[in-house]
């Protein structure tokens, strides 16, 4: 009995957990949830002696619900929560649904209040970028580029702490406008951490991107072809490494980025190496916007407009989204007149990205699926929601 | 279901402290001390100043001044303290302790932290003794299905190893080496050759994926790098003409080789670091890729015996590289500066009157003299420098390049990511047998220019 039991049930097994089919040359490799390799998901991965011959992505390790949880809280208290999938990103995160709910409920937001979201946005840029940073460069086994940026990023937190009085759960965005107004000598302050910032930053290009053994054991590692990555459906760095000049700032511009000089950076390659330099690269431009943010800011005003307690959207339905750290961040409200959406979908750019994946790590060495993993700039907890 | 840990009571540490002293007077007095006594009973004692040793007479003597020196004397020139302490283990573990300490410390401060810190209270100097007291503490966890006899004694066997490749090096003028063997370079690749056995062992015997991906891939980096350090080696081997360390340090009195050799140098050191598993060459324990590669099954103090063997196995390299490339302990006589005088007869200590106050004994120099009165010999001109100094010197000269090396094989981790496995053999087989190549002719040019050997202008 147990002999004929054993091929019935590994059918019916969910992928990951059928039973093996013995070969003598592929053998498979459970990467992660527990591998230090893998975030908080599991990569299925085949490998024929060095080379890896299918790779099978296993998100939803961290899926928390948020969507459904967002149904059943009224507009205002799902700010909170809606930051939860990307804490290290949250303005951003928090961005598109706070455009929409604005767009639903018709709401005008002070000239001040939108420049200081776009300062906060783009320092939470810098600061998810930096950690992310910070795990690319311990997966190529390359520690001190995990501790330089992990330590740089407290500069920025630091700035946020002063704005928003967190550290990195902010809920700094809120329907017209921001929660508070930023500290009386906010400007100088800024100015100084961010000038500081870049020139640290810089300092990467020495240790890291100029290294011959990073360029040596990067370059021409999982290249992704500019019609690949469009059809695929790959947003943010990924595509711009490929070649693409898609930006949601410089496309779609939300609040005051159309009256700033945004510049996008593009590069043809499409290789691990492309990918993990657009985003330091993104870094030096978002510095570059937070500085002509100040300087156009106005320096008096009001920072919110107040809302109706207990706002309620019309019988309508509202799509925004803005560029985060990951790519395209989207949010799509559907309202029917109630204090809460009937439903809300959120569109993450991790989850593109993550799509691309198993395309990429076919035929690759082994030593190079850290690589190309961690540089689709893809983060577990967002794309599960 | 979560264990909630007991509440402490004092009866019960009590009675666990007691219990513990109670087993230990049991077994002390039942099995070590009638053990002591059955070896006492074969063992042949030495024999000092026409009396013959006991342990009674041992004891008697440690407190007379006169007869303390030659017994301190015979215990250093034995085989068991050259073996377990000086030249031989225990000076290595110690170094081996040190460099753990330094590396933390110094990647710390590269990488803009302040690493081990509390324990300790200075700068975190007792981390170590924690981390081994931790790793002594926790369960050796060994998996199912594993071949426990080489699981088990894999990680005694890497230490093993790498504790008779320090026995080969010589640490200071005078014999201080363990083995002077006469074929110590070939005996030095036979040991090294042992590593790779050791490992692919242990990472096939655990039975589990990532150790088997960790072996195989430390069984081809360990041997593609071995035959370019073996070549490397070659090049001094010519222009001396001997393969014993000893000769070799001492062939290089006047200058050391890697002035002639520097490329020699350089491939010795690339493929040591590879040996070493160290960044950019840890491939074998690549975190990111597969957890902590041959490695990942070790538990408790396995693993501790394991990185101890490493890290002795990285004081070995360094001393080999010294002994070949920079001088071994060849070097001026630099310490001690003081008058000999003083030290066999102490420094006199006087008030701030100038009356003499007490007198500060400093042995220690005459128990390295062969002969305790060689310093009254130098006092008179007929001695330049006593054996004591010149050991002192050597030791000095030794520790001092060897921690250099050590430096700057550490040094690596800090700036350069992990390399690829094709990127590794590419390096091993292509480029450094090359550059090998080219320093053995160098090293033949030289020795038919007459330029070095044995009828150079040299």
């Amino acid at each position: 009995m147990t002999e004929q039991l054993i091929p019935e049930t590994a059918e019916k097994m969910p992928p990951g957990l059928q039973l093996e089919n013995v070969d003598d040359r592929i053998m498979t490799l459970n990467v992660g949830p527990q591998h230090p390799g893998s975030g908080h998901m599991r990569l299925i991965v085949r490998i024929d002696g060095d080379y890896i011959v299918d790779c099978d992505p296993d998100p939803g390790y961290v899926h928390r619900g948020e969507e459904k949880m967002a149904e059943v809280r009224n507009y205002i208290l799902n700010i909170p929560h809606l930051e939860r999938p990307v804490i290290h990103d949250s303005c951003n995160i928090l961005y598109p649904y706070v455009l929409g709910v604005e767009d639903l409920v018709g709401i005008e937001v002070p000239e001040r209040a939108k420049y200081v979201r776009v300062i906060a946005a783009e320092l939470n840029r810098c600061v998810y970028t930096q950690y992310w940073l910070a795990i690319y460069g311990i997966f190529l086994g390359h520690s001190t580029m995990f501790m330089w940026p992990a330590g740089d990023r407290e500069l920025l937190i630091d700035l946020l702490e002063k704005m928003t009085g967190a550290r990195v759960t902010h809920s700094y965005f809120i329907p017209g406008g921001v929660r508070n107004d930023v500290p009386p000598n906010f400007e100088d302050v800024c100015l100084r951490q961010v000038d500081y910032f870049e020139k640290r930053i810089k300092e990467y290009a020495d240790i890291f991107y100029d290294n011959p053994i990073l360029k040596a054991r990067t370059e021409d590692t999982g290249v992704l072809s500019t019609n690949d990555a469009i059809r695929l459906g790959t947003t943010g760095s990924v595509l711009r490494a490929s070649g693409v000049d898609f930006d949601v700032r410089v496309k779609e511009p939300y609040d005051v980025y159309e009256e700033l000089d945004v510049h996008t950076n593009v590069m043809k390659e499409g290789d691990s190496y492309a990918r993990s330099k657009i985003p330091w690269l993104d870094m030096l431009e978002s510095c570059n916007i937070i500085r002509q943010a100040l300087e156009k800011m106005p320096k008096s005003g009001s920072i919110r407009t107040k809302l109706k307690p207990n706002p309620k959207g019309g019988n309508d339905e509202v799509f925004r989204r803005v560029e985060s750290g990951r790519g395209a961040a989207g949010m799509h409200i559907i309202s029917n007149s109630q204090p809460q959406p009937y439903r809300l979908k959120i569109s993450p750019g991790s989850f593109r990205n993550l799509i691309a994946l198993p395309y990429l790590l076919k035929g690759e060495k082994l030593g190079n699926m850290p690589a190309v993993y961690w540089s689709l700039n893809y983060w577990p907890v967002e794309a599960d929601r | 279901m979560s264990v909630i840990a007991p509440k402490f009571r004092l009866a019960y540490f009590l009675k666990s402290v007691i219990d513990n002293i109670f087993w230990i007077i049991i077994l002390v007095t039942l099995i070590a001390i009638p053990a002591i006594q059955i070896v006492l009973f074969y063992m042949d004692l030495p024999v000092i100043e026409g009396e013959l040793l006991t342990a009674f007479l041992a004891f008697t003597w440690l407190f007379h001044p006169d007869m303390a020196i030659p017994l301190v004397k015979s215990l250093i020139h034995s085989d068991l303290f050259r073996i377990a302490a000086f030249p031989g283990f225990g000076f290595a573990a110690l170094i081996a302790a040190g460099t753990i300490f330094v590396e933390r410390k110094m990647l710390a401060k590269l990488q803009l932290r302040v690493g081990p810190f509390y324990c300790g209270k200075v700068e975190g100097i007792l981390q170590l003794a924690a981390d081994g007291l931790k790793l002594i503490s926790k369960e050796i966890i060994i998996p199912a299905k594993a071949d426990k006899p080489i699981f088990w004694v894999a990680p005694i066997l890497f230490v093993g190893t790498a504790a008779a490749f320090v026995s080969l090096i010589p640490v200071a003028p005078g014999g201080w080496v363990v083995a002077d063997l006469d074929v110590g370079l070939i005996a030095v690749f036979a040991v090294i050759g042992f590593f790779p056995i050791i490992t692919i062992l242990s990472a096939w015997s655990a039975n589990s994926k990532y150790p088997f991906i960790g072996g195989i891939r430390a069984l081809h980096q360990m041997v593609s790098f071995e035959i370019p350090l073996i070549l490397s080696l070659l090049g001094v081997v010519i222009l001396t003409g001997t393969l014993n360390l000893n000769e070799i340090v001492e062939s290089q009195a006047s200058f050391p080789w890697i002035i002639f050799m520097p490329i020699g140098a350089i491939v010795f050191f690339t493929a040591m670091l590879a040996e070493l598993e160290r960044i950019p060459f840890d491939l074998p324990e690549a975190e990111s890729e597969i957890v902590a590669g041959w490695l990942t099954e070790f538990s408790g103090m396995m693993y501790g015996l394991v990185q101890l063997g490493s890290y002795v196995k990285l004081f070995a390299f360094a001393a080999l590289f010294v002994t070949i490339f920079l001088g071994g302990w060849t070097g001026p006589v630099i310490w001690p500066p003081l008058d000999e005088q003083i030290i066999t007869e102490g420094l006199p200590i006087s008030d701030f009157r100038g009356q003499p106050l007490l007198t500060v004994s400093t042995p220690g120099l005459p128990l390295f003299d062969e002969d305790p009165n060689e310093w009254i010999l130098q006092k008179h001109g007929l001695l330049e420098y006593t054996t004591g100094q010149l050991f002192f010197s050597g030791v000095i000269w030794f520790v001092l390049k060897t921690v250099a090396v050590i430096f700057f094989i550490l040094l690596p981790r800090g700036v350069f990511p992990r390399i690829r496995i094709d990127m590794l053999l590419h390096i091993g087989w292509y480029k450094l047998i090359g550059l090998a190549f080219v320093n053995i002719f160098i090293a033949l040019g030289l020795l038919y220019a007459g330029v070095l050997g044995p009828e150079g202008i040299f």
